[in-house]
């Protein structure tokens, strides 16, 4: 019998097991060597303190220990200033080549995989639970508690229970203005928040074969929404075209042949290795799940009759379509975050506050979701959109999206957002409510004061 | 080891940003935590909970953000353990390598109320509730898990890996370090 995507990474992982016949099942529990260690200025205080309690003097490789500060940053208030500064000089003092600060830093899940830190077929872990965003590029993301991380910063390796895989295939032709963020939503009301309790989703069908990175990105962002402990998709042409896309020094990839992601196939700056000796040691028959895997659960879902979808309070299974949204008046839209901060998010919106302008009882908040992101968008002229509509834009920060700063809620208030939660109390004041959806709602919304779908503005 | 204490009831998906709210994570002090633990939900806990208290809770506990902040709030405000029908599992994850002891029993979440008292053995697994007298059996924690349990969390159990094992992959055991 055949793995899952899930299995074979995992397996491909498990420390001691040099060789390739390293087997893992559902279920068993293994100690599997990481590629990649996350953290951020909410998390990584209690990793460090946690970290310093091991008696370890260095990180296992200041080249896979990576820390952004995105969550309270650029810095809300003194205490946030503090667990900055906690994580800043930890960074320096341990030689981090990957350390992010303001005015170079982005959403972490957007930033990693842009600064080419994740590459198929590694196991992250970071203390953030949308680490399970980077199952996009092929890779066993997850997201563990501070003390995980600690361990992992200081060993290279964690111990996990290897997960059942429940297989989502997507048929059928997609709606206008229906994308990633529409078809997760749709998942999860399906499912349910614990759905996918401690097991690994693997996004298939002809439907994300055709999904950008960006859907991609934003469908495995929210695996953790049904419960998940990983979302995946297998590798493709879609996954090489951005890696080869990707302008960073350490990886530096001319093409991807269709064949193999061996050395033949790639060209690496002179000097630079970095994440692309992991990639030369992998196959993509190691990137892909066996025919004859063996599924917890298979889902099929006709994408056809999916409209564009509405998280409604107080949990992101609460979906409906949006043309049964009724008539919700809104106060605030938040267009950005882990989940729909990338240059692909801030073009639908974009496109449809362009000539138009955010309601006059309405605060629209744009945050592209890293520098490159911004710069990107500035170049093509979505910034100016945005401002000319009436919108504010950010620096790249998680700030709104879990009540931090930027954008917190008083008590009443409705917020639409294109971000991954809507627990009570989520974006600000107990009182308030959050109704997730994706960039292109969102940016209608913003003009029609309501929540509203773009083809009725 | 026993615990006996007072149940604070909660329904299912009780999130982590309900455990702790996300605009007091610029502290990380179990102690400061624990003064907002539960805040949003139930007003009353952090000023009533006791030490040795017993949270009782339905699917999904702890779901949401990685946060350990969230174990670390609810172990702050002294409570013993946590019942749920099932629980998130970086929460689980989590409560395990910080010391607070957790149990998966949907039979006693069924039957128990606010303010019942219950004994817990967590070695033996066994849950007791003092006011009807019923008994309830958990299946036991695999042997690798009650390991780091043993070892006091994950990180006295790595610490001490680190120190008999030369093998592991670490910066202590670099050879030219």
């Amino acid at each position: 019998m055949g793995h899952t995507l899930a299995e074979k990474i995992i397996a491909a992982h498990v420390a001691g097991g040099e060789g390739d016949d390293a087997e893992v099942w559902p279920g068993d529990l293994v100690e599997v060597a990481v590629d990649v260690v996350l953290s951020n200025d909410i998390t990584a205080p209690i990793a460090i303190r946690e970290f310093e309690k091991l008696g370890v003097e260095r990180v296992f490789d200041p080249d896979r220990v990576v820390m952004v500060a995105d969550h309270f940053a650029p810095n809300k208030d003194i205490k946030s200033a503090e667990q900055c500064a906690c994580m800043r000089r930890f960074a320096r003092a341990q030689g981090l080549l990957h350390y992010f600060d303001v005015g170079r830093m982005g959403i972490e899940h957007v930033l990693l995989p842009e600064q080419g830190l994740v590459v198929p077929g590694d196991v992250v872990v970071g203390a953030d639970s949308h680490t399970c965003t980077y199952g996009a590029l092929g890779a066993f993301a997850t997201g563990q508690g501070s003390t995980d991380i600690a361990v992992a910063m200081a060993t290279g390796c964690i111990w996990m229970r290897v997960p059942e895989t429940i297989r989502v295939v997507y048929h059928g032709q997609l709606q206008p203005w229906v994308g990633g963020k529409d078809l997760i939503l749709y998942t999860i009301g399906q499912i349910g928040v614990s759905g996918a309790l401690y097991k690994a989703i693997e996004f298939a069908g002809p439907v994300v074969d055709g999904l950008s990175m960006a859907g991609r990105f934003t469908m495995a962002n929210m695996a953790i929404e049904a419960g998940g402990k990983a979302g995946l998709f297998a590798v493709d042409e879609t996954t090489r075209a951005y890696l080869a896309s990707l302008q960073v020094a350490s990886l530096q990839v001319a093409s991807l042949q269709e064949a193999s992601l061996q050395v033949a196939s790639l060209q690496v700056a002179s000097g630079q290795v970095g994440r692309l000796a992991d990639l030369q040691t992998r196959t993509l028959a190691d990137l892909l799940p066996d025919d004859d895997a063996a599924y917890a659960q298979v889902i099929e879902i006709d994408v056809g009759e999916i409209e564009p979808q509405v998280a409604f309070p107080h949990l992101p299974e609460n979906v409906r379509p949006v043309s049964q949204a009724g008539d919700v008046r809104i106060d605030q839209v938040v267009i950005g975050s882990c989940t729909n901060g990338r240059l692909e998010d801030l073009r639908v919106a974009a496109e449809v506050l362009r000539g138009r302008r955010v309601h006059p009882d309405v605060r629209c908040i744009v945050i592209p979701g890293s520098q490159q992101v911004y710069l990107d968008a500035l170049r093509e002229g979505l910034i100016e959109a945005f401002v000319e509509a009436g919108a504010a834009v950010s620096t790249p920060t998680c700030g709104p999206c879990l009540g931090g700063h930027m954008g917190v809620l008083a008590a009443g208030e409705r917020a639409v957002s294109t971000t991954n939660r809507n627990f009570r109390g989520r974006m600000g004041h107990p009182e308030s409510e959050v109704y997730l959806v994706g960039p292109a709602v969102a940016a209608a919304s913003a003009v029609a004061g309501r929540i509203a779908h773009p083809r009725d503005l | 080891m026993t615990i006996e204490g007072t149940v604070w009831k909660y329904g299912d998906n009780v999130d982590t940003d309900v455990i702790i709210p996300a605009r007091y994570l610029n502290v990380s002090t179990p102690e400061e935590l624990a003064r907002h633990c539960m805040e949003d939900i139930d007003a009353e806990f952090a000023g009533a909970v006791q030490p040795g208290d017993i949270i009782v809770a339905g699917e999904n506990f702890g779901c949401g953000s990685s946060r350990e902040h969230a174990p670390l709030a609810i172990k702050g405000a002294g409570v013993a353990c946590v019942v749920a029908r099932s629980f998130a599992r970086i929460f689980y994850r989590n409560s395990i390598n910080v010391g607070l002891p957790i149990l998966e029993c949907p039979e006693a979440v069924e039957e128990t109320e606010k303010g019942d008292r219950l004994t817990v053995d967590l070695e033996a697994g066994i849950i007791t509730n003092l006011r009807t007298g019923r008994i309830y059996r958990t299946s036991p924690f695999p042997a690798f898990i009650m390991e780091i349990i043993q070892a006091g969390g994950l990180v006295p159990y790595t610490r001490k890996r680190l120190e008999e094992q030369s093998g592991y992959r670490s910066a202590m055991v670099r050879p030219d370090e």
